[in-house]
């Protein structure tokens, strides 16, 4: 047992960092009152941002190119969510069917270049972030074998906009103004809050950190661009549900889902494992966003506002 | 009393303005790729409609989106987001591929009894978002979004589990001739094309859904729902059945789609693959205002785009993806409609502004 959870929780983190990233901008975003369903969207034109970038950059930068991929795939998120923001803000327009817009766009768009770029449409880079054991921490039992070894980077860099992001979201006047804006967007309104430029800034967080979530699927486990994340934004919209829009939550939320599908992922090679189907363990996340949306149904913490327009003249 | 306009020509105006800027779209992303737009688009309309043959494969390639633009715009009307009609779709065609890969009838009674199965299946998987918005409030988008992957990995472990192809782990096997929409006189009429009886199931599904809608106590029941869930209450329409309802039609009607995609333009089914028709129908519904006409005429445009895409690939240098993009993009200015009735008031406003300047002087 030991050394089966040894062995995959390396994984489990692996998988859960792309989708806490993302499910972290979903907060944002949707605390401002901004339903986001193009997060999916939003991780493709990371993925590719950063594909693009590194296989440009890398014969010139080496190693280093990685981390410029990072930044200008959060940097081309955050410039796509635009579309978004101007659609949902400025236009009153419906969340959703901009949302999807926005995933329908990124998906063939980012394909549509990367086949007029290299032929093929996937991009493959040469080398992405390699894994290392952090040298003192991992001595400490039980859990520098499980969070210290064979970890990456990124990892602690999304912990750290996690912590980062619980502080902005609670302990900021930023945030005070961004969790009103989502919750009663006429009296933050009357109170001087600029509803409007908020959502903005709140649509562009969950645009970065999903093009950050999309790189760090390429730099880590994927090392090719596709055209597709595989339903991870759609699944991090759950963890996002499921940890009912609070940072705790959505790791919890995140952890639980990656687990998940990192057991179903290697249940063929493990024989404990062998007779759970693995269409329990892939379909799990979904029907427990289910369930949880039952449960919380009557004491929903979802933002009251969330997904309506504002339209300063309707009190 | 002021008489509101007819709704009806400007809906038009806005869809026809919301492809144009569609097709602009494209063109600028034809010329940021160093090809010529005009080059482009006329091998891509070519590609859709230059032969008998072709146009029957744009057909073909259509008819899935015309169930499941009728599906999102059905749910529409009573104000429900359907955004799971690939799930819908997905789950109706494994259905009908399941009777078909293992009943042996005769092929009307075959065909009738996939149909069935089609309609199953996809009611199923609405019906649920439906119950989950009825009784406990859940929302429908976010329900969906579920269903949709809940409709993946049961297709993707189904698949290969019982209905495994003969050299491909991640296909099933191809069905029969008599488990296929596609028939012998239609198939020779269009000269060999993947038409199928697909299309005129979907032609009379659509006038049906017309009926409903507009001739029937349920589909006044259901618009009133989506018009005002409150005044619909007070009325006394039980309000939550008809979400139920209204769910379970859209998801056979998705359903539906699967069964011409799978058993009609294809053979088999693909696992790992969540079929783009369910999301291209949230556009063709925008884009043909929600009405079932509207419906059928987008989705016989979308038809175009994507059947004669792969043309366009093979004449030019344009990546197939740019059908893709367009519908992305008209989706987006159907979405942003208050853009274009905003510059359409203006227009209007010039107009008779420079009308009555002219009485004044």
């Amino acid at each position: 047992m030991w050394d089966f959870l040894t062995f995959v929780f390396p994984y489990a983190i692996t998988f859960t960092i792309p989708l806490l990233i993302t499910s972290l901008g979903g907060l944002i975003c949707e605390r401002s009152g901004v339903v986001n369903i193009g997060l999916e969207g939003l991780m493709i034109i990371g993925s590719f941002a950063s594909a693009l970038t590194i296989f440009r950059l890398y014969p010139s930068l080496g190693g280093s190119a990685v981390w410029v991929g990072l930044i200008v795939a959060a940097a081309a998120g955050a410039l796509f969510s635009l579309l978004h923001a101007f659609a949902s803000i400025s236009l009153n327009a419906n969340q959703v069917i901009s949302g999807t817009a926005i995933n329908m766009m990124a998906g063939a768009l980012t394909l549509y270049f990367a086949r007029y770029i290299t032929g093929s449409g996937n991009i493959h880079i040469i080398s992405g972030l390699q894994r290392y054991t952090i040298p003192v921490l991992s001595k400490i039992p039980v859990i520098g074998k499980l969070l210290f070894t064979q970890t990456y980077t990124t990892t602690w860099l999304v912990l750290f906009l996690l912590l980062a992001s619980w502080y902005l979201v609670y302990k900021t006047p930023f945030g005070l103004r961004l969790r009103a804006s989502g919750e009663h967007p006429h009296a933050a309104d009357s109170a001087g809050v600029n509803v409007r430029l908020i959502r903005y800034i709140a649509v562009m967080f969950s645009g970065a950190f999903a093009g950050l979530g999309g790189a760090i699927i390429l730099v880590t486990y994927s090392g090719e661009f596709n055209g597709s994340v595989a339903g991870l934004g759609f699944l991090a919209l759950a963890a996002l549900i499921f940890g009912q829009w609070k940072p705790l939550g959505i790791l919890g939320a995140t952890f639980f889902f990656g687990f998940a599908s990192t057991i179903a992922n290697v249940s063929q090679v493990v024989p404990a494992l062998d007779n759970v189907p693995g269409l329990i363990l892939k379909a799990f996340p979904y029907v427990v966003t289910l369930l949880a949306l039952i449960l919380f149904s009557k004491s929903s913490q979802a933002p009251r506002a969330s997904g309506e327009p504002f339209e300063q003249g309707k009190r | 009393m002021k008489l509101k306009l007819p709704q009806i020509p400007r809906q038009i105006t806005v869809s026809l303005i919301a492809v144009f800027m569609g097709l602009v779209g494209g063109a600028i992303f034809m010329i940021s790729t160093g090809s010529n737009p005009f080059a482009g688009y006329n091998f891509l309309f070519r590609g859709g409609l230059m032969n008998i043959e072709r146009i029957g494969n744009t057909l073909a390639t259509a008819t899935p989106l015309i169930f499941t633009g009728l599906s999102v715009a059905f749910a529409f009307k009573t104000g429900l987001f359907n955004i799971g009609a690939s799930g819908q779709l997905l789950i109706g065609g494994l259905s009908a591929t399941a009777i078909g890969l293992t009943v042996v009838l005769p092929k009307p009674l075959l065909l009738l009894i996939m149909i069935v199965a089609a309609i199953a299946g996809g009611a199923l998987w609405g019906y649920v978002p439906g119950l989950l918005k009825a009784l406990f409030n859940v929302h429908e988008v976010v329900a969906t979004i579920m269903m949709n992957w809940l409709a993946y990995w049961v297709t993707y472990y189904t698949i290969p589990a019982y209905f495994k192809g003969e050299f491909m782990e991640t296909e099933s096997r191809r069905i029969s001739d008599i488990a296929s929409l596609r028939v012998p006189w239609l198939t020779e009429m269009f000269h060999d094309s993947f038409i199928n009886l697909g299309i005129l199931l979907a032609v009379l599904v659509v006038l049906l859904i017309w009926v409903i809608l507009n001739k029937t106590v349920l589909g006044y029941e259901l618009k009133a729902a989506g018009f005002n869930r409150h005044a619909a209450e007070y009325a006394g329409m039980a309000v939550n059945r008809n979400i139920v309802l209204s769910m379970t039609i859209a998801g056979a009607l998705a359903g539906l789609g699967g069964m011409a995609l799978y058993a009609g333009y294809a053979v088999n089914i693909q696992i790992g693959i969540l079929p783009n028709q369910g999301f291209d129908g949230i556009a063709v519904a925008l884009l043909g205002a929600n009405s079932p006409i509207g419906v059928l005429f987008a989705a016989l445009f979308f038809g175009i785009l994507h059947s004669g895409k792969g043309f366009m690939n093979a004449m030019t240098q344009i990546p197939p993806q740019i059908g893709d993009t367009i519908i992305a993009i008209i989706l987006y200015f159907a979405a942003t409609s208050v853009l274009i009735e905003r510059f359409l008031d203006r227009i209007k406003k010039f107009f008779s502004n420079r009308t009555t300047n002219k009485e004044g002087s």
